[in-house]
């Protein structure tokens, strides 16, 4: 039962979440906007298309996009989704889980840059170094999650008995909170640190590391992103979320309900943020490492 | 033990029939091979079989060259964990080299290199089976003077000689802190065992002991600041012998270090604590290096340093296990640390092997005048990413595997699981570290391999080239398995560490205690979880490569150039090099590479042409090492009275020198 819910979560959701920041953001500028369920519709689109394929990539450039939503495919089953144990959960998975996204990271990089683009070439080096300085953030918060529940385990981390923990070491996770939001931006490629929108390739990180993608890979690269958005913006939900019921059903909807309006406070920093200057972004990481790394410090002895 | 002695002679004379035999003719080096191979085997038989069953594990001749020094061998789990990457590599490296140095080609120093090639190996199997100091110095020297000769294989080119001048003063002076050690532990002890008695050292000699063996051992494994001689000496040597360097020669820096910590007292917090510190030093601006390297094998060379600092976090975390009594940190950092010296010892080999099938197709070590090597080397190209995904320490190959065991040693220090003993919060630290290290290494290899092999060739030495000859490739290969063998199935290897971490927590004076509490290492990670999930991984990828083909048949695509914003005629020279790639990343440590870049100065209206150039090497080579020896080179040249080049003089120093100590005792 409960495997079944993540399921359909890792389903469903990622590119919902994606409809409601574009909604989110279309309600500021004062557009309808397209449909909720628009990202699906793209998605079916795309893999009923022909593609495209420049004649400088080989075989590392169609391993790119099914590398990187296999990885994040079989991440998202060692998160816990609400205050239900993960269907697969050991211990140690948490950094089965990071690695599995910076595998998937690797393969992306290098179908990128099979393309021969100085443009890819740009956007890879900083996806790289930017999530380069965004991990050392996420192992500091590891570390806090770790030592308050005594687990090296995700769903013991972040699933089960949460009340506790915010009474014992409420200060770290705050301090965690924050950075790892900074984290979810960074390596979703978000505003302030890329325009998802923008088309000018110069300033993007993510978006032009696949522009030479199209078709089924286009969709599997976008359904993998999706997935990591989903994965982040879960840690986030599970840090926070104080509701237990007791009850799978209500559970699962109320992690739903929490990740959506998660996705509308992404929407929100979107409309009313700009873009940070190139330079600016590792400072902004390394403030996030420093958060989490306070948040060692005050821990409860 | 004697197959493991027959083993040893076999590989240390693998290159002598060849080196008697006609200079232009291969039959030498296919004889190297066999012999060398053959002397493997059996070593691995020996090993294997005393990993099985035991056996006899000590010899012992008596020999009064040295007082109190027998000639005194022997296995145990420390040992035999070392010898396997010594039997593995150096075969595989002969092998490789009957195609990579053929000696049709290479008739000048082809049988030079393949003496030394099989007395480097030999030297190293004697010093890790050595079970006194004498023999374990003996078996030293032999390998690091066999590895001079091996870097200066080529010193007819200026490069090569200036590299081997600077492995030979650093070897020197490791060995020299080598001598002091061993002595002063001899003098100390009484004895020359090699596990010593060290229940008998004062806190103070412990200590002298634990920072004079740092600093000899840490020379040759290459941890930071000591590394100065690593990049051009791996760099340089030709690739059979870099593999052999970084895959073997290095970790017996790592064995000298786990050797002799294993039998001090009492260690105090600061020794584990300055390990893990110098491993994240070492691994995080070793990889800042290794992302700035224009030359691929010196990257790989950089990137050996990182593995260094890696096992010397794992090192750090069993000796704050023997401090705080904690055995479960002991098993996790000890087999992590002798875990990873075997993975760095398959992917580093392995990566250096590609190496060198790249310098062979193209003459060039320069990334930048490659790219889109893949499609006329399709299998060095799969070989190397294999290779640097292992690097990186991504599941599901090997190198994810040791990591994880480090990982989980580190997060316990943290107090889990509850209950089980004191905690120690600061040394926690090192995870981040260890990520950002992870993070590092995929963002320097992803680039490194595309700069090498994807996209188009940057210049018309990738046009000519070939892919690498079978004599080549099949140690390749057998590699590319070994990485995904141990990677998905850890459990099968997993066992044959415990004999290791039985070994190094028993040798210490207070170790029976602790050592009663180690639990086998199946027990503290969940191996079968990361095979299972390795072999998803690997099936869902299947599926999902399997779902895109059909997808992607020529029926459905069709092709065109590179999108490159409405451009139509991208040229190679646009793409980015791999000078561009790191830009971000030597940026960041400026403050520890200290980049060299000329920048054209642009002052008028219609410039003329101009050239822009950028440069990272070794700044503590470059800028501490050098200058300081300079200005002790300077102050001592009174010194050069004792030097007449006479060879009657040295002899007569001899004679004094003989005199003196015959005379000393009275």
């Amino acid at each position: 039962m409960e495997t079944a819910i993540h399921v359909l979560a890792v389903l469903g959701l990622p590119l919902l979440l994606r409809g409601v920041i574009n909604k989110t953001k279309a309600a500021f500028a004062g557009r309808v906007g397209p449909p909720l369920l628009q990202p699906f519709y793209d998605v079916i689109r795309l893999v009923q298309k022909d593609s495209v394929i420049s004649q400088t990539t080989g075989w590392v450039f169609r391993a790119g996009p099914v590398v990187s939503l296999a990885t994040a495919l079989l991440a998202s089953l060692l998160l816990p989704f609400g205050r239900e144990t993960a269907p697969v959960s050991f211990s140690g998975d948490v950094l089965l889980f990071v690695y599995l996204l910076a595998l998937g990271r690797f393969f992306l990089a290098i179908a990128s840059l099979d393309t021969g683009s100085a443009f890819e070439g740009m956007g890879v080096t900083r996806e790289l170094t930017f999530s380069a300085l965004a991990e050392p953030a996420l192992f500091f918060g590891f570390l806090v999650m770790a030592s308050l529940s005594r687990s090296l385990n995700l769903s013991e981390m972040l699933g089960e008995s949460f009340g506790a923990q915010w009474q014992t070491g409420g200060a770290s996770l705050v301090l965690v909170l924050v950075s790892w939001f900074i984290v979810l931006l960074a390596e979703n490629s978000r505003i302030p640190f890329d325009d998802p929108n923008t088309h000018l390739e110069l300033t993007m990180i993510h978006e032009v590391i696949v522009l030479d993608h199209s078709g089924p890979a286009l969709a599997m690269i976008l359904y993998g992103a999706a997935v990591k958005l989903l994965l982040f913006c879960a840690m986030i939900v599970q840090l926070l979320s104080p509701i237990d019921s007791g009850y799978v059903l209500v559970d699962a909807a109320v992690f739903v309900v929490e990740t959506l309006v998660l996705a509308a406070i992404i929407g929100v920093i979107e409309s009313t943020m700009a873009r940070l200057r190139m330079p600016d972004v590792p400072r902004l990481l390394v403030t996030a490492c420093v958060l989490s790394a306070f948040g060692i410090i005050l821990l409860p002895r | 033990m004697n197959l493991l002695i027959a083993a040893i002679a076999m590989i240390a004379v693998s290159g002598l029939p060849g080196a008697l035999m006609n200079r232009r003719r291969s039959s030498g080096q296919f004889l190297a091979a066999m012999i060398s191979t053959a002397g493997s085997i059996c070593g691995l038989l020996a090993v294997g079989q005393w990993l099985a069953v035991g056996g006899q594990s000590d010899l012992r001749i008596a020999w009064s060259l040295v007082p109190g020094a027998d000639f005194h061998v022997g296995l145990d789990g420390l040992s035999a964990a070392f010898l396997l990457p010594i039997f593995v590599i150096p075969a595989l490296g002969s092998i490789y080299g009957l195609g990579y140095w053929r000696q049709s080609e290479h008739a000048d120093n082809g049988r030079k290199l393949r003496l030394f090639y099989g007395l480097c190996a030999a030297g190293m199997a004697v010093l890790v089976v050595a079970r006194n100091s004498v023999v374990f110095l003996f078996g030293w020297e032999v390998m690091a003077l066999s590895a001079f000769v091996l870097v200066a294989t080529e010193d007819d080119q200026p490069s090569v000689a200036e590299a081997g001048w600077v492995y030979l003063v650093a070897t020197h002076a490791a060995t020299l802190t080598l001598f002091g050690l061993f002595a002063a532990l001899a003098a100390l002890l009484g004895a020359f065992d090699l596990p010593a008695d060290g229940g008998k050292l004062s806190p103070a000699a412990a200590n002298a002991a634990f920072l004079l063996a740092l600093v000899g051992f840490g020379f040759k494994a290459g941890i930071m600041p000591l590394h100065v001689w690593l990049p051009g000496a791996h760099a340089n040597a030709p690739s059979h012998v870099s593999a052999l360097m970084s895959g073997v020669l290095i970790k017996m820096g790592v064995y000298g270090l786990l050797r002799v910590f294993s039998f001090l007292p009492d260690p105090p917090l600061w020794w584990g604590g300055l390990l893990l510190a110098l491993g994240v030093v070492s691994g995080v601006i070793g990889l800042a290096f290794a992302a700035a390297q224009r030359d691929f094998k010196r990257l790989l060379a950089y990137s050996s340093i990182e593995n260094i600092g890696i096992i010397s976090i794992a090192t750090g975390l069993a000796l704050l296990g023997r401090t705080t009594h904690r055995a479960d940190w002991v098993v996790l950092g000890v087999g992590g640390a002798v875990w990873h010296v075997w993975n760095h010892a398959l992917f580093k080999s392995l990566l250096f092997f590609c190496a060198g099938s790249v310098l062979h197709a193209t003459e060039t070590r320069d990334i930048n005048q490659l790219g889109g090597l893949a499609k006329r080397t399709p299998l060095t190209a799969f070989c190397f990413l294999l290779g640097a995904v292992a690097v990186c320490g991504l599941p599901p190959l090997n190198g994810f595997v040791s990591e994880f065991l480090i990982y989980v040693g580190l997060f316990g220090t943290l107090g889990i699981p509850d209950g089980a003993g004191p905690s120690l919060p600061g040394a926690a630290l090192a995870a981040p570290g260890l990520a950002f290290i992870g993070a590092l290494a995929v963002a320097c290899y992803a680039t490194a391999f595309a700069g090498i092999f994807l996209g188009a060739p940057r210049s018309s030495r990738v046009e000519h080239a070939h892919e690498a000859n079978w004599a080549m490739l099949v140690p390749m290969l057998l590699l590319v398995g070994c990485c995904v063998f141990v990677g998905l199935a850890p459990g099968v290897i997993a066992p044959a560490l415990d004999p290791a971490i039985a070994a190094w927590t028993s040798a210490a004076p207070d170790g029976a205690a602790l050592a009663a509490e180690l639990k086998p290492l199946t027990e503290q990670v969940p191996l079968g979880w990361l095979s299972a999930l390795g072999l998803a991984l690997v099936a869902l990828a299947a599926f999902g490569g399997a779902a895109l083909a059909a997808r992607l048949r020529p029926r459905f695509t069709s092709s065109s150039v590179t999108w490159g914003c409405g451009y139509l005629a991208p040229s190679a020279r646009m793409q980015y090099t791999s000078t561009s790639f790191s830009e971000i990343l030597t940026g960041l440590f400026r403050w520890a590479l200290r980049p060299q870049i000329r920048r054209p100065r642009i002052d008028e209206l219609f410039p003329h042409s101009a050239s822009f150039e950028t440069a990272v090497p070794d700044s503590v080579l470059e800028s501490v090492v050098r200058p300081a020896l300079r200005s002790l080179g300077q102050r001592i040249l009174w010194f050069r009275v004792f030097q007449q080049g006479n060879v009657r003089v040295y002899l007569f120093y001899l004679f004094a020198a003989l005199l003196l100590l015959l005379i000393w005792p009275y």
